[in-house]
C-alpha cells in the first residue's frame, strides 16, 4: 500500500509541474512521467494488460505532442500574464468545487465495498468458468473479446472515427492550398 | 481508501489545467492527466489485497486474484484516449494554422 | 539522424515488429492482445519512419495502404462476430471455444482472430494519425 501511495504523491508532483511550468516542451515531458508513473502502477496493482498498453501508448502520445510543439512553438505566451478580477472568481469556483468534489468522493468510496478478499459474483464466474467457456488463458482477453465483444466493437468504431476525424480537419488544409 | 483520494487529486489537478490556463496545450495535458487518473481509479478498485494477475489455467483455492472486468473496460479505455488526443492536437494545430497561436484570449480578442 | 540511430533501428526495428506479432498471436494465452500488439507494431513503424525520413510520395503511399489495412481490420473484426450471428446464432457468439489443447496457441476459438483483427486495426490507426500530425506537408512557422 505504501509503494502505491508513493507513486500517487509522484504523479501528483509531475501532473502540477506539466500544468504550471511555462515552456510546453517541459510540460509535455512531464505528462510522460505521468504516463510512465501509471504503467508502473498497473503493474503494481496485477495488471500486466494494462501495462503493456500503457507504455507504448505513452511514448506514442508524447511523440505526437511533440511533434504538435516542434511544428508550431514552444513558448508558452500566455504564462505571465497579471491575473483579473474574473479569473481570481473562477479560482474561487474552482476551489469551492474542488473541496466539494473530494468531500463527495470520500463519501462515496465510504460506501464502496472496503477492499475485501471476495470477489464480486460476475467477476468469480469469470474466474472460476472462463477457460471452459471461452478456452482463453487471460481472462482479460476473455472478456474484452468473448463475453463483452459489442463493447469493443464499439470501442473500435470510436478510434475509427478519431482517426477520421483527425484525417478530415488536417486534409481541408491541404487541400484547399 | 487514502489511494482512490489521491487519484482523485490527480484529477482535480487536470480539471484545474482545463479551467483556469489559457493555453490550449496545456489544456490538452490536463485533459490527458484526467484521463490517466480515471483509468487508475478503475484498476485501483479491481485490486485487492495481494493479489495476482487474472491469467490462470484452474483457480487455485487460498490465491487473490485481481478483477478482470474493469481491467478489460480501461484496456479499450486508453486505446481511445489516445486516439481523443490525436483528435485534439488535429484541431489545435488547425487554430494555430489559423490564428498564429495558442492563447485562448488573443483568439477571442482576433475573432471579435 | 545520426548513422548511430540508423545503425540501431536496423538492428532492432525488425525485432520490435516480431514482438508486435507475438504479442498480437498470444493475446489469449499472455498478458497482451490485439490492442497492445497493435501498438507495438505502430511504433515500430513510426520509430523507422522517424530514424529514416521519407519523401512525400512514400507518405502519400503509405497514407492509402494505412487507411485500407485500418479499413480491413475492422471489417475482418465485424466478420468475426457476423459469422457469430449466422453460424453460432449470436451476435460474437466464440465459435468451437474447445477446439485445440487449453493453454497452447492452438485454442479458444475465434478469440485469436479478434485479436489479430484488432491488431491490424490499432497498428494501422496509430500509423494514419502518425502520418497526418508529423508529415512534412503541414509545417507552419513564423
Amino acid at each position: 500500500m505504501l509503494d502505491l501511495i508513493v507513486l500517487l504523491i509522484f504523479m501528483i508532483a509531475a501532473g502540477i509541474v506539466a500544468v504550471e511550468i511555462k515552456d510546453l516542451l517541459a510540460s509535455v515531458i512531464a505528462l510522460g512521467a505521468v504516463g510512465f508513473a501509471v504503467a508502473i502502477g498497473f503493474i503494481m496493482l496485477a495488471a500486466p494488460d494494462l501495462a503493456i498498453v500503457q507504455i507504448v501508448i505513452e511514448v506514442l502520445s508524447v511523440v505526437f505532442f511533440v511533434a504538435v510543439i516542434l511544428k508550431t512553438t514552444h513558448v508558452d505566451s500566455a504564462a505571465g500574464r497579471p491575473y483579473k478580477p474574473a479569473d481570481i472568481f473562477t479560482f474561487v469556483v474552482f476551489g469551492v468545487f474542488a473541496l466539494a468534489f473530494v468531500y463527495f468522493g470520500i463519501r462515496l468510496f465510504a460506501g464502496l465495498a472496503p477492499m475485501s478478499r471476495e470477489l464480486g459474483q460476475v467477476a468469480s464466474h469469470y474466474l472460476t468458468q472462463g477457460l471452459a467457456e471461452t478456452g482463453a488463458v487471460n481472462r482479460v482477453t476473455s472478456v474484452v473479446l468473448d463475453y463483452r465483444a459489442l463493447d469493443t466493437l464499439g470501442e473500435t468504431t470510436v478510434l475509427f472515427t478519431a482517426v477520421i476525424g483527425v484525417l478530415a480537419v488536417l486534409r481541408l488544409e491541404g487541400r484547399r492550398k | 481508501m487514502i489511494i482512490l483520494v489521491a487519484s482523485l487529486i490527480l484529477f482535480l489537478v487536470g480539471l484545474y489545467a482545463i479551467i483556469t490556463k489559457r493555453n490550449m496545450i496545456k489544456i490538452a495535458v490536463g485533459f490527458s492527466l484526467m484521463e490517466y487518473s480515471v483509468n487508475f481509479l478503475f484498476a485501483i478498485v479491481g485490486f485487492r489485497p495481494g493479489a495476482v494477475p487474472p491469467i490462470l489455467q484452474a483457480v487455485e483455492v487460498g490465491k487473490v486474484y485481481s478483477d478482470p472486468l474493469p481491467q478489460a473496460l480501461v484496456l479499450t479505455a486508453i486505446v481511445i484516449g489516445l486516439g481523443v488526443t490525436a483528435f485534439m492536437l488535429s484541431l489545435i494545430l488547425r487554430i494555430y494554422n489559423r490564428i498564429g497561436s495558442f492563447d485562448l484570449e488573443e483568439i477571442q480578442r482576433l475573432k471579435g | 539522424m545520426t548513422p548511430i540511430v540508423k545503425v540501431v533501428v536496423r538492428l532492432v526495428g525488425g525485432f520490435i515488429f516480431l514482438y508486435g506479432c507475438y504479442i498480437v498471436l498470444y493475446g489469449h494465452l499472455s498478458p497482451g492482445g490485439g490492442f497492445a500488439g497493435g501498438a507495438i507494431i505502430a511504433a515500430g513503424l513510426i520509430l523507422s519512419r522517424l530514424a529514416f525520413g521519407t519523401t512525400a510520395k512514400q507518405e502519400k503511399s503509405a497514407s492509402i495502404s494505412s487507411s485500407i489495412f485500418e479499413s480491413t481490420g475492422g471489417l475482418l473484426f465485424l466478420l468475426v462476430g457476423l459469422l457469430g450471428l449466422f453460424v453460432g446464432g449470436y451476435f460474437f457468439i466464440n465459435l468451437f471455444p474447445s477446439f485445440g489443447t487449453q493453454g497452447r496457441l492452438v485454442s479458444a476459438g475465434s478469440i485469436p482472430f479478434s485479436n489479430i483483427a484488432i491488431g491490424i486495426k490499432v497498428a494501422a490507426a496509430i500509423l494514419s494519425i502518425f502520418l497526418v500530425l508529423a508529415s512534412t506537408k503541414y509545417i507552419f512557422k513564423e
